[in-house]
């Protein structure tokens, strides 16, 4: 059993015993806070300003031509640490989608668990084509583990339209159209 | 395939060590032999394919002592040592055979910077098709690039254009931009596959792979131009975007297809396969196999598959079926019907059944045409392993007509069934309706309909075993899903039923205690061997002792009747 020691306190002087003192050094704080700007938020009606480096929920970008960037490489379902990322690959049909056909390759089903997601951000970094994004979403909620698995759908949904500084695909797809000098 | 008992062996030196390697070899193998992690990176030269040195990539530097052209004598150094004529240019290391006292260098500064060359040409024009390139992750263009690439650019100008999502054939797919020209596919068709299909036109960049007009490539082992390929030019069209290589576990099997044993790898993911490849065994299959063997995966999942251990159409526990087969093989009168695709373990429980309830085992033959190559006449993976379990001691008959007639005539009583449709082989179902059948099977067929009870059996690719192929190789193959629900391995189900049929209590079964019965039942199987140690390459039995019978295979790429008798020595390395 450890010993107690006890302290010994130094007796109240008369000016602490009144409170006043005390009263008014709070005081002084109120007012001058008072006249600052207000640092809090009115959540959820007012939002804060995110960051650009923010790391939000993960989603997925078409380009601004609305194209589906995301190529099923599963490279993020790899490099995902809890292993929320799960996807299932699927081929671009060419007599459905011509212009698209040459990238050949699209997510059949993209679900990202969002219980075990950590946002630490490694599928944005690793995603070859720029696909996958954490952005600004950082408040997401569900009645059911299935609700907190965003599909597809839902993650195209969050994630919106991303400028795109490369357009590869269409690109690649000039160049075949162009041909070779042959 | 012919094994020297004596291989002589020649000294040469790799980067400044004497290595010991067999005569005759090129300097890629030869590095590989001399291990210590060496490698000779390469994209043409494949061991089962004749030399085209055309990738460049295996470039070393090599040198031999010098001699003196007058007299023939060595040329010595100041400090005695024999002085090294070094070829002034880099040679390519799959066109050089080893010589006694060759020097070579794999690591000098020429080797690398010629190596970094050949990567950076073959990657001007490579597209960036690595995000929807089924190879990647398999890729040696990928790997090499890793390691001798500059990770950046200097090509400013376009890259070439070629055609894209050709199909070759009904089985595979390519894609032009990708191919780097290594021939690889072309000689296999040309040499292996003997259907000259593929080849190159127009010259320079233009150069261009594709099938002869008219043609296409269609042949049974057509996905083998696939595996080969060492970029993602040629892809399979059922793996086609499935799933990532680096996802899928490898496990070591044996394709049942023909009794050729293919060795194999089967490539699964949270217990779905999804693609078979060829495993290299120089003694049964080199790196081949056929295109019909990579499909039989595809039953795993199909919706007739037996799920539940039932009497009369109940669902009942593997228990309760075991004991209702005891007591109906006990009645006597009864007839085992094994199967040439069981395993070696099975067989021998099947043996013991037979034996013990004094009933007389039946098998049934599965032939069909074969295509001298890597599928044999005997479409059944383990019609040895019947013989040397002695199951049977003649060749399987083509039907059961003989026992159609004993049921006929009243004198059988139960019919214990494994995987073969018995309506099919002269046993109408009014036939079966006359007696008590016992369905052992994987797949839902019209005996299993009538059968009184049915045990579900695991698939190959579930389960633990061995076969033992046309050469009397034992090959084992590991389990590489789990099997249906609730479904047992087949021996451990088996026991429950032998076991009480000699009045003993059945013991839990391991495939090593299997083994082991089977090594003490069994002369022509060695004492100690176990399953667990059986060598990855096989193990050769003697099969001299039934040479007398005359097997359906003919001539293939392994096998030959005229041969047949003489015993496969150790095989021949791996």
């Amino acid at each position: 059993m450890a010993k107690t020691k006890v302290l010994e306190r130094k007796p109240l002087t008369f000016a602490e015993k009144t409170f006043l003192p005390q009263i008014a050094g709070g005081l002084k704080t109120t007012f001058a806070t008072m006249l600052q700007k207000k640092v809090t938020l009115q959540y959820p009606e007012e939002r804060p300003n995110i960051p650009d480096n923010y790391r939000g929920v993960p989603t997925l970008v078409r380009d601004p031509n609305g194209r589906e960037k995301c190529v099923s490489c599963q490279l993020c379902e790899f490099v995902c640490p809890p292993k929320a990322i799960r996807i299932t690959p699927g081929e671009i049909d060419p007599e459905a989608e011509p212009d698209r056909a040459h990238v050949e390759k699209a997510p059949k089903e993209f679900d990202i668990n969002m219980l075990r997601c950590i946002y630490c951000g490694l599928c944005q970094e690793v995603c070859p084509e720029e696909a996958i994004y954490l952005q600004d979403v950082f408040s997401l909620s569900g009645y059911s583990r299935e609700e907190m698995i965003n599909n597809k759908e839902k993650l195209y949904e969050l994630g919106g339209t991303l400028p795109d500084s490369h357009y590869k695909w269409d690109k690649k797809k000039a160049a075949e159209v162009a041909g070779n000098s042959h | 395939m012919k094994v020297e008992s004596i291989v002589e062996h020649i000294t040469i030196k790799i980067d400044g060590e004497d290595v010991q390697v067999p005569k005759g070899i090129n300097v890629i193998e030869a590095v590989k032999m001399a291990g210590k992690g060496k490698v000779v990176p390469h994209y043409c030269y494949h061991p089962k394919l004749s030399i085209a040195g055309n990738c460049r990539m295996c470039m070393v530097e090599m040198g031999m002592p010098m001699r003196d052209r007058a007299t023939g004598e060595a040329i010595l150094e100041e400090d005695g040592s024999p002085k090294i004529g070094w070829m002034p240019k880099p040679t390519i290391g799959c066109a050089t055979d080893v010589a006694p006292g060759m020097h070579i260098r794999t690591d000098s500064e020429m080797v690398k910077e010629s190596r970094n060359g050949v990567t950076e040409f073959l990657l001007i024009n490579h597209p960036l098709d690595c995000p929807i390139c089924d190879q990647a992750g398999e890729c040696r263009l990928q790997e090499f690039s890793a390691e001798h690439g500059r990770g950046y650019s200097r090509f400013i100008e376009d890259k070439n254009v070629k055609p894209k999502r050709t199909r070759l054939g009904p089985r595979v797919m390519l894609d032009d931009e990708r191919c780097i020209l290594c021939s690889r596919c072309v000689r296999f068709t040309q040499e292996v596959a003997d259907e000259d299909v593929l080849g190159f036109v127009d010259r320079g960049t233009y150069s261009t792979l594709t099938c002869y007009p008219g043609k296409e490539l269609a042949h049974n082992y057509s996905l083998n131009t696939v595996d080969i390929c060492p970029v993602g030019a040629l892809t399979s069209t059922d793996f086609r975007f499935k799933m990532r290589v680096w996802f899928l576990k490898r496990t070591p099997s044996i394709c049942t297809e023909s009794s050729v044993g293919a060795n194999t790898e089967i490539w699964s993911r949270e217990g779905k396969i999804y693609r078979i490849t060829p495993r290299r065994n120089d003694a049964v299959n080199d790196t081949w196999m056929t295109d019909s063997g990579r499909a039989l995966y595809k039953a795993v999942e199909s919706d007739d598959r037996l799920t539940h251990y039932t009497i009369e159409g109940v669902h009942k526990t593997s228990d309760e079926v075991a004991a209702a087969a005891v007591e109906m093989l006990k009645a006597g009168d009864a007839v085992v019907v094994g199967s040439v695709h069981s395993s070696l373990e099975e067989q021998f429980y099947y043996g013991m059944i037979a034996q013990r309830c004094s009933a007389k085992p039946m098998l049934v033959s599965h032939y069909g045409e074969g295509d001298g190559l890597l599928l044999s006449e005997d479409r059944s993976p383990n019609l040895r392993g019947a013989l040397v379990t002695g199951l049977i001691d003649a060749l399987p008959t083509a039907d059961l007509e003989p026992l159609a007639r004993s049921v006929e005539a009243g004198s059988v009583k139960t019919i214990f069934a494994v995987n073969e449709d018995l309506t099919e082989l002269g046993l109408s179902k009014e036939l079966l309706a006359k007696v008590q059948v016992i369905y052992v099977g994987t797949h839902a067929n019209a005996t299993s309909e009538v059968a009184n009870l049915v045990i579900p059996s695991l698939m190959v690719f579930e389960k633990d075993g061995t076969f033992i192929n046309q050469n009397f190789l034992v090959q084992r193959f590991k389990a590489a899903v789990p099997g249906p629900r609730g479904i047992q391995p087949d021996f451990t189900v088996l026991e429950k039923i032998c076991a009480p049929l000699a009045q003993e209590k059945p013991a839990p079964v391991t495939i090593d205690a299997v083994w082991e019965r089977m090594a003490a039942t069994f002369d022509i199987l060695p004492e100690d061997a176990r399953w667990r140690t059986l060598p990855e390459a096989g193990l050769a039995l003697d099969g001299t002792a039934f040479q007398e019978l005359q097997f359906v295979e003919t001539k293939n790429l392994k096998y030959d009747p005229a041969k047949a008798e003489v015993p496969q020595a150790e095989p021949a390395g791996v």
